[in-house]
């Protein structure tokens, strides 16, 4: 099987080859038969490793421990979903993993557009299969997942050699959202070649018109969807299993896929300025730059060891390919763009700061300095390194200081940019649509202020410092400060969110006789993509409020013997027994702990400590949590003393985590419905022109 | 300059500088000299009183957890010019457990102050396993495992 999956491999990449050959000779001599082989050889290459990628599973399902990197990252004892998913365990099948989705993405591409756009699509084939070359390159000669192990026998020569049992997966590893995790990333980070491509096609064959962008519009959703599912489901990892009690560390290789997600972002709101106005057209050639790059820069950063993390990949020898490829990708797409800048006039001007342009101008901004200064904070060991010779480290705080500003302001223009007009506002319309918002979110924000939420703490005087600066610093609000604005912002754009529904879906229930409900369904189904926007946009206002709800968090930690009870806020936990239990894959050690809140029972809690035992038997802890809409009590079970009579536990209670992944599920479902095609209307009777009521208008006005 | 171009130019120049200044702050804050342990010994003088974060590997059978709350453990690593292996005396008082990576011989890097007694006392850990296939692979090196 696995001389199969070699050959299939070294197939994949002659037929590569092939394609892009046959393509830019196809478009210069003008052969269309030439080019028609090309493409047809761009979805060969999909099936090369589709059979490559179907061959690695079937080694790690039959447990072949002669291939060196099945014994180096299953054994017998894994359950077989882990014994799946433990072939992206590691650098080589990731690595297949990865090249595989991306000429299953370029099939799709060819399929999808096989008549159409013929001038720009052989320039598609090439640059897909350009990124494509690069990756069944790495397979074939870098990092092959079909080796075998050998050994060196007597007289030097290479004998193979089949160890009894595989090293095992990295228990980190055995947890099902983080089996799933790798494959959402990689679709989100390779989904960006597709615009990238089409830009780059675009460009090529000078025809520089919004094609690019509405033909890959979707496919920037579903690279976009992927990408922000991928970096939840890792948050939710690293907060159910990490033990920190926390869902995001600003590690480097979360801020990693964090980068290409706020450019993509950023992308997908300055495509439509575009589409409706002709204006930022060299802009969002940089931006679907950017996230391109950025996706290979993750990767990069993640595998090669330039900075240290906690979860970063051992150091590797492939760092420095990437940085070629990326170096010789990025430099290739600038010098394209420097030479067509001609080509790319905008069309219009901005012409009022109170407009919907406008408002995604700002939108981009900030999000490209978000972006920027995670990209600073990230490098900085490096780059201070280089000018000083001494690695300097930034930390959370770095990081949260620029974002969370960012992010509550980001939130502002949610409630406000889809609600412009484009070219101007009037101040009449500023009035009808966001009186009524901004005054329930202000009412709700003197709510919580008397209730002792959001008032910023100042340090006392003496606290301060000496300089004007670190006076200045000081003052610098507090994280509860930030958590009382972030809330209000949540419920002024939760508030705009619903009376667009309301008003959009009264509309059409007049106009149509059909019932409330019935008519907030069609009304989504018939304008998916501002629908949909409007469910994402709600999706981030439920994340937002899980959000802010860190600022409140605390924790306790003590040691504990049975009988013992540990309070923390209204809960109370008490110890009831320690054990130990068997399993084939580890033993593990198990606190049984009786929640009560406000003196009742609510729930039996089991953290865990478990030893897994294949390869170095390492130890993991697995908390137990007890979840509700208010808070999640969060317990861990750090060890037992050394009489085994009395364990460490750490409590963390931690208000409104749940809002983060509900707000989460939100996001999926909202995009997903903007991907869908608008529904026809129906024959029922349409609203005429002069019977339409101002709020109708309102609607009409701003879908146009 | 027409008139409603600089209103943009304000605005956007008004975010990036709060921006800059929110981030130089936060800089001010956070930033932490990263030394092994060598570099630190190196540089002793010059490290008092400053916030660093220290690299090393852990000592086998160095981890002591006899004290409730605090872990007592060395780390040490090899300098790259003269060979000479360099030990450094941790004590961790975070409030956080220390990852489950946290064992003999992993990578660890710890984050707080050194001591005038030469203690490093920190409140922040990290931890990696050496994960040895990755290390092989990298040297092209094929061994056969136990």
């Amino acid at each position: 099987m696995a001389q199969i999956g070699q050959f299939a491999l070294a197939l994949a990449f002659v037929v590569t080859v092939y394609s892009i050959a046959a393509s830019l000779i196809g478009i210069r001599v003008k052969h269309d038969k030439l080019i028609a082989s090309g493409r047809n050889a761009a979805v060969g290459t999909f099936a090369c490793l589709t059979t490559a990628f179907l061959c690695l599973v079937y080694l790690f399902v039959v447990s072949d421990f002669s291939i060196n990197y099945v014994a180096g990252h299953s054994n017998r004892d894994l359950p077989l979903y882990f014994k799946i998913s433990a072939i992206w365990g590691g650098q080589e099948g990731s690595l297949l993993l990865w090249g595989w989705f991306l000429t299953g993405y370029a099939a799709l591409v060819m399929i999808q557009n096989w008549r159409k756009h013929t001038a720009m699509m052989p320039y598609v084939t090439a640059v897909l299969m350009g990124s494509s070359l690069f990756f069944t390159s790495m397979h074939l000669f870098i990092a092959n997942p079909f080796n075998q192990i050998v050994s060196i026998g007597p007289g030097g020569a290479r004998v193979p050699f089949v160890p009894a049992d595989g090293q095992g997966l990295n228990p980190l590893l055995q947890y099902i959202l983080n089996a799933i995790h790798p494959p959402v990333m990689y679709l989100g980070l390779v989904g960006f070649a597709v615009p990238f491509a089409f830009a780059m096609a675009a460009m090529l064959s000078r025809q520089l018109g919004d094609t690019w962008i509405r033909t890959t519009r979707r496919w920037t959703m579903v690279a976009w969807f992927f990408l922000g599912t991928a970096i939840l489901l890792g948050g939710k990892w690293a907060y159910v299993e990490l033990g920190w009690g926390g869902f995001w560390g600003w590690d480097p290789v979360e801020n990693a896929s964090l980068m290409p997600w706020l450019i993509g972002t950023a992308f997908l709101h300055s495509v439509m300025v575009q589409e409706k106005k002709g204006m930022l057209k060299v802009w969002n050639m940089v931006l679907i730059i950017l996230a391109y790059t950025m996706c290979l820069f993750g990767t990069f950063l993640t595998r090669s060891g330039v900075v240290s993390s906690v979860h970063a990949f051992a150091q590797s020898s492939i760092g420095g390919y990437f940085a070629a490829f990326i170096v010789i990708s990025l430099s290739g797409a600038l010098y394209l763009l420097l030479d067509r800048l001609p080509l790319l006039k905008s069309e219009n001007q901005m012409e009022s700061i109170v407009s919907r342009e406008s408002s995604f101008m700002f939108n981009n901004l900030i999000l490209l300095a978000s972006c920027f200064a995670v990209f600073w904070g990230v490098m900085f060991p490096v780059f201070s390194e280089w000018i000083k010779g001494v690695k300097i480290t930034v930390g959370p705080p770095f990081f949260n200081r620029v974002n969370v500003p960012i992010a509550i302001f980001l939130m502002f223009l949610t409630g406000v940019g889809p609600l412009l007009a484009w070219r101007k506002a009037s101040t009449n319309s500023l009035k009808r649509n966001f009186l009524w918002p901004a005054a329930i979110a202000l009412a709700a924000g003197i709510g919580l202020f008397f209730r002792g939420i959001g008032r910023p703490i100042l340090k006392a005087p003496e606290e301060l410092g000496q300089s004007l600066f670190q006076k200045l610093l000081g003052y610098s609000f507090t994280s509860s400060f930030y958590a009382w604005l972030a809330i209000i912002m949540s419920v002024f754009v939760a508030v705009t969110i619903a009376r667009e529904f309301y008003k959009g879906a009264r509309a059409r229930s007049h106009g149509t006789g059909e019932n409330f409900i019935e008519a907030v369904g069609n009304l989504t189904l018939q304008n998916t993509r501002r629908y949909g926007g409007y469910i994402v946009h709600f999706g981030f206002v439920l994340l937002f409020i899980g959000w802010a709800g860190q600022a409140f968090t605390t924790d306790v930690s003590t040691e504990a013997g049975i009988g013992d009870r540990i309070s923390i806020r209204q809960y109370t936990l008490r110890v009831d027994k320690l054990g130990v239990e068997d399993t084939p894959n580890y033993q593990s050690m198990k606190a049984t702990v009786s929640l009560f809140e406000d003196g009742v029972k609510v729930a039996t809690m089991g953290p865990e400590r478990r030893r897994y035992k294949a390869g170095e038997q390492q130890t993991t802890t697995e908390v137990s949590i007890w979840s509700t809409l208010k808070e999640d009590v969060y317990v861990v079970f750090s060890g037992a003393t050394a009489d085994g009579k009395r364990a460490n536990i750490q409590v963390y209670y931690n208000p409104l985590v749940m809002w983060v992944w509900l707000g989460g599920i939100v996001l999926g479902l909202g995009t997903l419905i903007a991907l869908l095609p608008n529904k026809k209307s129906s024959p029922r009777k349409r609203p005429q022109a002069a019977d339409r009521t101002e709020e109708q208008k309102d609607v009409a006005e701003k879908v146009s | 300059m027409k008139r409603k171009q600089l209103k943009f130019v304000v605005g956007s120049s008004v975010i990036i500088l709060t921006l800059a200044f929110l981030a130089f702050s936060g800089y001010q804050e956070s930033k932490a000299y990263y030394l092994t342990v060598p570099e630190l010994y190196a540089m002793k003088d010059a490290s008092a009183e400053k916030q660093l974060k220290v690299a090393g590997d852990v000592v086998p059978g160095s981890i002591d957890r006899t004290e409730s709350k605090v872990i007592k453990f060395l780390i040490s690593q090899e300098d790259g010019k003269t060979h000479k292996v360099e030990t450094l005396h941790v004590k961790y008082v975070g409030k956080d457990a220390p990852p489950d990576t946290f064992i003999d011989r992993a990578q660890a890097v710890v984050t707080g102050k050194l001591g005038d007694d030469g203690v490093f006392v920190a409140h922040e850990m990290t931890a990696k396993c050496a994960s040895k296939y990755e290390k092989e692979a990298a040297a092209g090196v094929k061994r056969p495992t136990e």
